[in-house]
């Protein structure tokens, strides 16, 4: 995929351009790590996982200890005793969240096969109208995404799917992000000469595609579909919309009626916006390096 | 809504959505294939071979392939953004049988609507915060992750996309403690630095502002860094050797090498945060418990004045109309971003 080039040099070249061997020098200057680059990063490394450390104080100390001064800054016992106050303010808690889990696995799962096979399709088959096709695609990826909110409600309570997860996951199985992604990948990864091989012996294209173009995409079609999974579960808006029934719920949508209480109750909202976030922080624990070569692979393969 | 790619999540996005944000969300950038210093020539090809595709497999099944992403995106993305132009120019209650037509009427109310143009200065006052400090954020950060003597590299990759995965939602509740008046730890840190006024992070118009920006930079900093290092590592380590020989400083080894390569980079970011910054929604609908924004409106943005419209006031015609102007805003800012960066791009040339 990417070429290391963090690789240190041992070579320079003389005037007449062949390479000759530099005597072992100390580490370059610009090379050099300072102490104050160290320290930046561990302040924003800090900064980062402070808010989450936060959110688990508060929840396990209740409103009174986080309204002292100063405030407590040390984790306290009543955090099953806040979790609790969850599930009884929003005994479908457990259900929003299975519910998330169930539409992001869906909406994964579907946007890695449908952009996948569109990408392929873009990438390396030869239909007429191909080019025409990827910049509208592009093209689709720059509108804002409310703009069609109102008839898109509309059509979808039309349908009847107001309060169904339905209504989350049909308009998101399959994304112009995705395609253009799986486009970008394809192209770069798969040699034409493996497909044309594979065409030669005989294989249609969908046995191409499931038997050799899938396996090699296999790694970046999982990134994808972790970040459709994270982007569905975090999403707010739109379930806010056309779900009004505690059991059909996702899990943002739970949290946020925790606050229409009257009174403001920060020790519950940090235990739902704690649910919410833990098994994240699971899974981010498990697969963080992937989103990350995900990000960069994205950022420089356009 | 289906445009939720990890960036337009960024507000929401993302983005949104979350898509956006969003989102946000590194979407490939089309514009970078050609300013690859080091990406290879592309070959001249022969008219046969140009498109890079397999004669052998049967084109046919491209339609085949690609049906189920138009069919969906038609049904659920272009129709309603078509509808949606359509309805602007109707005085359009979800609760009334009859729309009556009424032309550009909605665009003229909106442009005299004081709520409207009120949202207009904060969305950008909030763009204006959260972008331009996060921007130089994220690009010293990719400068020192980009030191190739960088111990434990991964780990501090890692550790800067954490604040990405939470859901705007959470980052709102747990930074809307973290702000408040008498007790939160924000004002409690200003006030050990001496700052002894407790500013109220919500009814102030611009603190709210900033409180609202600091959420989207947490959010999206470690994010853009990684970003910028991918278009950093890019750059040959050689071209830094010989800054290095040649005994330029620090700084300008990154003025001169690093940032004339990151200009394509700056303008991704810079149009995918403008784009994210344009939907902020969720963190000012946290903050104030309600569509209003605040209660004198401080913080009310423009997506957010989109569904008060729309859901609180049913008035759908009207909600649509913002909606066009959003979008004709999100062009118009990137037409011109594009143009700024050809500009400087050519000037850099002469």
């Amino acid at each position: 995929m990417s070429v290391n080039l963090t690789k240190d040099t041992d070579f320079d070249f003389d005037e007449s351009g062949k390479p000759m061997k530099l005597k072992r020098r100390r580490t370059p200057r610009w090379r050099k790590m300072s102490l104050a680059s160290y320290i930046t990063l561990a302040l924003v490394a800090l900064l980062s996982v402070f808010p989450f450390y936060w959110m688990y104080i508060v929840a396990s100390n209740g409103n009174e200890e986080v309204s002292k001064v100063p405030p407590t800054l040390v984790p306290g016992p009543r955090f099953p005793e806040v979790i609790g106050d969850v599930f009884t303010a929003n005994p479908f808690f457990g259900w929003s969240l299975f519910n998330t889990v169930f539409v992001g696995t869906v909406v994964a799962i579907a946007q890695v096969f449908f952009s996948s096979i569109a990408g392929f399709a873009f990438a390396k088959l030869n239909f007429k109208g191909r080019k025409l096709m990827v910049v509208f695609v592009i093209g689709t990826m720059m509108l804002p995404s409310q703009l069609g909110i109102i008839p898109l409600y509309m059509l979808v309570s039309e349908l009847g799917w107001i309060n169904t997860l339905t209504a989350l996951i049909v308009p998101a199985l399959v994304t112009a992000f995705g395609v253009f992604w799986m486009r970008q990948i394809i192209d770069a990864q798969i040699p034409n000469e493996l497909l044309e091989a594979a065409s030669i012996d005989g294989a249609g294209v969908f046995r191409v595609y499931w038997s050799i173009v899938f396996p090699i995409i296999a790694q970046s079609g999982f990134v994808l579909g972790l970040f459709s999974f994270l982007a569905t579960w975090n999403d707010f808006l739109w379930p806010l919309l056309v779900l009004n029934d505690p059991q059909v719920f996702t899990v943002q949508v739970a949290v946020n009626q925790l606050k229409s209480s009257y009174t403001l109750d920060y020790a519950l909202n940090m235990g739902g916006a704690f649910l919410a976030t833990f098994p994240l922080l699971i899974l981010f624990v498990v697969v963080g390096r992937r989103l990350v070569s995900g990000v960069m692979d994205g950022a420089v393969k356009g | 809504m289906n445009n939720k790619s990890p960036v337009s999540d960024a507000s929401q996005t993302s983005g949104n959505s979350n898509g956006r944000r969003g989102r946000r969300t590194a979407a490939p950038s089309p514009w970078r294939a050609d300013a690859q210093p080091g990406a290879p020539k592309k070959r001249k090809p022969s008219r046969r071979d140009e498109s890079g595709s397999i004669r052998a497999l049967n084109p046919g099944w491209g339609y085949v392939f690609t049906a189920p992403f138009f069919i969906m995106f038609l049904i659920f993305g272009l129709a309603p953004v078509v509808y949606s132009t359509y309805i602007a120019f109707f005085n359009w209650d979800p609760l009334e049988l009859e729309h009556p037509f009424v032309g550009f009427d909605n665009f003229a109310l909106l442009l005299d609507d004081g709520q409207f143009w009120m949202a207009v200065g904060n969305t950008f006052s909030i763009w204006f915060f959260s972008t331009i400090p996060a921007m130089i954020m994220s690009i010293g950060l990719a400068a020192i992750l980009r030191n190739p003597n960088l111990k434990a590299a991964t780990f501090w990759r890692t550790i800067l996309l954490v604040p990405n995965i939470t859901s705007v939602l959470a980052i709102a509740i747990i930074f809307g403690q973290l702000f408040g008046r008498d007790f939160g730890l924000i004002n409690l840190m200003l006030d050990i630095f001496g700052f002894d006024r407790h500013i109220d992070w919500i009814t102030e118009q611009i603190p709210s502002h900033i409180a609202i920006a600091t959420m989207i930079t947490w959010r999206w900093v470690g994010y853009n860094s990684l970003i910028f290092l991918a278009a950093m590592l890019a750059i040959p380590n050689e071209l830094y050797e010989s800054a290095s020989l040649d005994g330029a400083s620090k700084w300008q080894t990154f003025r001169y090498v690093t940032l004339p390569q990151l200009r394509n980079t700056i303008t991704f970011v810079l149009i995918v945060g403008t784009i994210g910054g344009l939907q902020v929604f969720a963190e000012p609908l946290t903050l104030g418990g309600n569509f209003n924004g605040g209660d004198s409106r401080q913080f009310s943005t423009l997506t957010l004045f989109l569904y008060e419209q729309a859901f609180v006031n049913n008035k759908w015609g009207y909600a649509a109309a913002v909606g066009i102007m959003i979008t004709l805003i999100v062009l118009v800012i990137s037409a011109i971003n594009f143009w700024l960066t050809r500009r400087i791009a050519s000037e850099d040339s002469k």
